[in-house]
């Protein structure tokens, strides 16, 4: 017995009942990083395989979306766009969200998705969620190609559109989508584990959330008309991403210092409470999974 | 002058929940984050029983491993051997870190990898070069070590023709091979390997012997190996453990290890006496039994020998020729294998009947049954049924190795007599 106990110090690692409070464990993340790609690849390549159109579904998922959407909100209900054409408009707020949603929807069922693998062998669970995102970045910059193609024409046919200094910063908006999504996602993905109705809550609580996020209308509008349910906008951090987008790529719509902060600071906390949970669940999950 | 412990297990315990994960989990829940909150212990840690699979317990909690406590030196290789839910699995399970303890903690001054089953992560859509990469990488390999692996890999797979062909497309013995091969190039200091053996066909079997053989006895990697396999177990490991009902209870030279699993088995299933339970006005029911022939129903019941099912039955009525057993077999599935009974072949009298039904050698293969006992009145309709009223195990009896290692396919393997024409 002695004998381990003066040379403890030097044991690699030790596996024991409870982790650490907060261990991201990054060394080992960064150990595993070729896995990361190869997750990130296989999500991408597996998707569209044995499919004629293959990546071009990409592109038609969006674009029937903005175009339905077009014709329901703008000339159904008319809902006013101002200046720019509402198709553009459409598109620029439905490429954002559906980052978000795959990000949120993809990662809420890493536990129960990837059981089979997860029980049988050891990897930093973190990797899959952030597999998932990043694969999912990579399909919205397909995507925002095609609303490139789109701002172009649009920009050519005489439309009042213009590029606004901060989409500087659109970058930095997207990548706070994404960590919106991982934490929500990580966070609801652990609660799945054992309460399988969250992943029945995932399903249309998305549907609803896009419509609290003003994804297919401006900000000001809901403000306008709702006076009394305009706080569930307002407190919702996902309208002001998509808000402050639209305003960096199409210059409509507000900007606001406090919002964005509002955002920033909601987002922090989610994306650690969601890893706090994720690294508690991700132990023991496979009992009750 | 000390040895060199590459691996420790510190008093291991794992307790799981029974029954189904609904609502009352969250009153559970609850209560446990309540005491938590007070700073006291999990109050369902107290209770529990022992894991045995076959009698009702109290509560609603068991213990699949209670306090294991093991060592295991650099280069050596460590069986872990058990009869079915003796948590030889739930122990791999936390080696390779899929689950946590629920106490006690494991000490490593190596990476630990494992071999639980092979192919895991393979993605059907993707080639077999694509797939090394992936199945490598989530087995922790870095792209680097693959690539520069990767023929290797690809020769011991034999599947070199098949190599950019999606993985849907193989046959299920070339994903074993490719998997295996993956594997087999995996090089953590520790390498837990589950039951790899019973998969592909014989000449590939062998193959993998080998190769495991060169890891351990070649390389001096560290091994933990885990079989029903007493062969294999016997010609891979240098020391072992025997585990029952989640607890050590036997440790030592390999060879004392496997006599104990074969021989000094007391806690056997495959003998269960009645008191009162099937004491019915037309019969009695008071012991069935199974056995070797030759041997008592204390020893484990090996598959290479005759294999006796006893029953000990008293009838109380005077006409008991219109009584027979039929007995159901059903394997660890729980897939119904066959019946079988006595009507036709032997009458039951009056009085006390004990009578010996038996199968031939090899008839039942390594692995686990259940029994169910039908009582019938005039061949026409069964006045008694008893679900699973006994359970045991066939144990291989350690063939010699380089034969065929794994079970054979089917249900039964009946040994046919062969002649010259």
């Amino acid at each position: 017995m002695n004998k381990s106990e003066n040379v403890s110090a030097s044991w690699l690692f030790e596996i024991t009942p409870k982790n650490k409070f907060f261990s991201l464990n990054l060394k080992e993340v960064w150990q595993y990083r070729d896995l990361l790609v190869l997750f990130v690849k296989r999500d991408i390549v597996t998707v569209y395989k044995q499919t004629v159109l293959g990546p071009l579904w990409y592109l038609i998922q969006p674009l029937f979306t903005s175009v339905t959407f077009t014709i329901i909100f703008n000339n159904v209900a008319g809902i006013d766009t101002g200046s720019v054409p509402p198709f553009l408009f459409n598109l620029a707020g439905i490429t954002v969200w559906n980052y978000f949603t795959a990000c949120l929807t993809g990662t809420s069922d890493t536990f129960r998705a990837n059981a089979g693998i997860f029980g049988k062998v050891y990897f930093p669970r973190i990797i899959t969620p952030l597999s998932i995102v990043i694969s999912n970045l990579i399909k919205f910059g397909i995507q925002f190609l095609i609303f490139i193609v789109f701002y172009i024409y649009y920009y050519l046919q005489g439309a009042v559109i213009n590029l606004n200094a901060a989409a500087f910063f659109f970058p930095v908006i997207i990548v706070l989508m994404g960590i919106l999504g991982l934490g929500l996602g990580m966070f609801i993905s652990s609660l799945v584990t054992k309460y399988r109705d969250f992943s029945n809550l995932i399903g249309f609580g998305v549907q609803l959330l896009m419509y609290l996020s003003a994804v297919v209308y401006p900000m000001a509008l809901i403000q306008d008309k709702l006076p009394n349910y305009g706080w569930l906008v307002h407190y919702n951090p996902l309208a002001y991403i998509i808000e402050t987008s639209r305003y960096m790529l199409l210059s409509v719509g507000n900007i606001s210092f406090y919002g964005l902060l509002y955002t920033f600071i909601i987002t922090i906390i989610i994306f650690f409470a969601g890893l706090l949970v994720f690294n508690k669940t991700e132990k023991s999950f496979i009992d009750t999974v | 002058m000390s040895k060199d412990i590459i691996l420790k297990a510190e008093s291991i315990s794992k307790q799981y929940r029974l029954g189904q994960v609904g609502t009352g989990t969250l009153s559970h829940d609850l209560n446990r984050w309540w005491y938590r909150i007070r700073g006291k212990e999990n109050p369902y840690l107290k209770i529990g029983d022992i894991n045995d699979r076959s009698t009702k317990g109290t509560s609603d909690y068991v213990w699949a491993l209670q306090d294991i406590n093991f060592e295991v030196e650099r280069g050596e290789v460590l069986g872990i051997i058990g009869k079915n839910g003796a948590g030889k699995s739930t122990l791999l399970k936390i080696l390779s870190k899929v689950t946590a303890p629920t106490t006690g903690s494991i000490k490593s001054r190596g990476r630990i990898a494992s071999l639980l089953e092979v192919g895991t992560g393979f993605n059907p859509e993707l080639t077999g070069r694509e797939n090394i990469f992936l199945n490598g990488a989530i087995l922790g390999m870095t792209k680097k070590e693959i690539t520069s692996k990767l023929d290797e890999i690809i020769d011991f797979s034999g599947c070199e023709r098949y190599i950019d062909t999606p993985v849907k497309r193989y046959s299920s013995g070339m994903t074993v091979r490719l998997a295996f091969a993956v594997a087999a190039f995996l090089e953590p200091e520790i390498l837990v390997i589950d039951e790899v053996l019973a998969v592909g066909d014989a000449e590939f079997q062998k193959k993998a012997i080998g190769k495991m053989q060169d890891i351990s006895k070649g390389e001096g990697r560290t091994v933990l190996f885990v079989s029903h396999n007493m062969a294999a177990v016997k010609s891979l490991c240098t020391r072992g453990i025997v585990l029952e009902h989640g607890k050590v209870v036997f440790e030592g030279e390999i060879e004392n290890v496997v006599s104990y699993y074969l021989g000094g088995d007391t806690n056997s299933m495959n003998f269960k006496t009645f008191g009162k339970e099937y004491d019915l006005p037309i019969f009695k029911l008071n012991e069935i039994s199974l056995n070797n022939l030759g041997r008592s129903s204390d020893d484990v019941l090996r598959e290479n020998e005759i294999i006796n099912l006893n029953t000990r039955i008293d009838i109380k009525v005077k006409n008991a020729q219109r009584y027979h057993l039929t007995y159901h077999l059903y394997n660890e599935m729980g897939e119904a294998m066959f019946s079988f009974s006595n009507v036709e072949s032997l009458a039951l009298k009056y009085g006390t009947n004990k009578i010996v039904c038996n199968f031939p050698i090899y008839f039942l293969q390594s692995g686990q049954y259940f029994l169910s006992l039908f009582i019938v009145e005039d061949s026409r309709q069964a006045i008694f049924i008893e679900k699973d009223i006994i359970a045991f195990t066939v144990v291989d009896s350690g063939r010699e190795l380089g034969t065929y290692m794994g079970r054979e396919p089917g249900f039964i393997r009946p040994q046919f007599i062969w002649q010259h024409s």
